[in-house]
């Protein structure tokens, strides 16, 4: 009886744990590069599009 | 032509960081993999099906990436053993948290599958479901791997029973009292 309640209270433990690295990691800012990436994918694309209907 | 979904990729970008982070435990492999992973969710978007879970999606493809640099890099690349060599001395706070560093290390200390199976189902609340397709195994494997983890942890912290118990005093009383702690922190 008593081991389960242990059981439950480590699992608590760890997850919120768990929890608490996750958000810490998410809550880091995005670097530019990221942003930069997917603007320049965007635009690369619409180029490549304009000149696909240009020939 | 309206709505095209990779306009949602960016929403899911700290995310992404740290489920790469949390398989990597290297920042800047991590966003090298972050990278490659965008590139190729971009290029293959139309591989994704309009209406389902995009975050799984691409954490799909990011975990892709990562066992298939791993495999080609040879197994257990990653700087690991440095961690190894740092032990785990400390006891549980007395308010029952734990010390941050101490918890890093031994997640760190988990095997991939392991740590991976944590972070989709105990961190960013995936079910077993979504994580078993995710991971192309099987429900039951993901669940004895998040239990398998747990229980690693757990003795990694020296979280046993013993300690368990002095962790905090509303969790002694609990124990005594038969009830759950009110609130803990």
């Amino acid at each position: 009886m008593s081991q389960n309640n242990d059981k439950t209270r480590q699992g608590q433990v760890i997850d919120e744990n768990l929890k608490r690295v996750y958000q810490d990691m998410l809550e880091e800012k995005v670097p530019d590069r990221f942003l930069d990436l997917l603007t320049q994918l965007k635009e690369q694309e619409s180029a490549s599009k304009k000149g696909g209907n240009a020939k | 032509m309206s709505g095209d979904p990779r306009d949602e990729i960016v929403q899911h970008l700290p995310a992404l960081r740290a489920f790469a982070l949390s398989l990597t435990r290297n920042g800047a492999l991590a966003d090298d993999m972050v990278q490659d992973s965008l590139v190729k969710a971009w290029t293959k978007i139309d591989q994704f099906e309009p209406g389902t879970n995009m975050r799984a999606w691409l954490f799909t493809i990011l975990r892709n990436t990562y066992y298939s640099n791993r495999r080609k890099a040879g197994r257990e690349v990653a700087d690991i053993d440095g961690v190894h060599t740092e032990s785990l001395s400390e006891k549980p706070a007395h308010d029952g948290r734990l010390q941050m560093s101490d918890f890093k290390i031994a997640f760190a200390k988990l095997n991939d599958e392991q740590r991976e199976a944590l972070i989709l189902v105990g961190a960013s609340g995936f079910s077993y479901e979504e994580a078993a397709d995710m991971c192309g195994v099987a429900v039951g494997t993901i669940k004895s791997r998040t239990n398998r983890a747990r229980a690693r942890l757990a003795e990694l912290m020296h979280l046993n029973a013993d300690e368990a118990l002095e962790m905090t005093d509303g969790a002694t009383m609990a124990v005594v009292t038969g009830n759950r702690p009110a609130s803990v922190g």
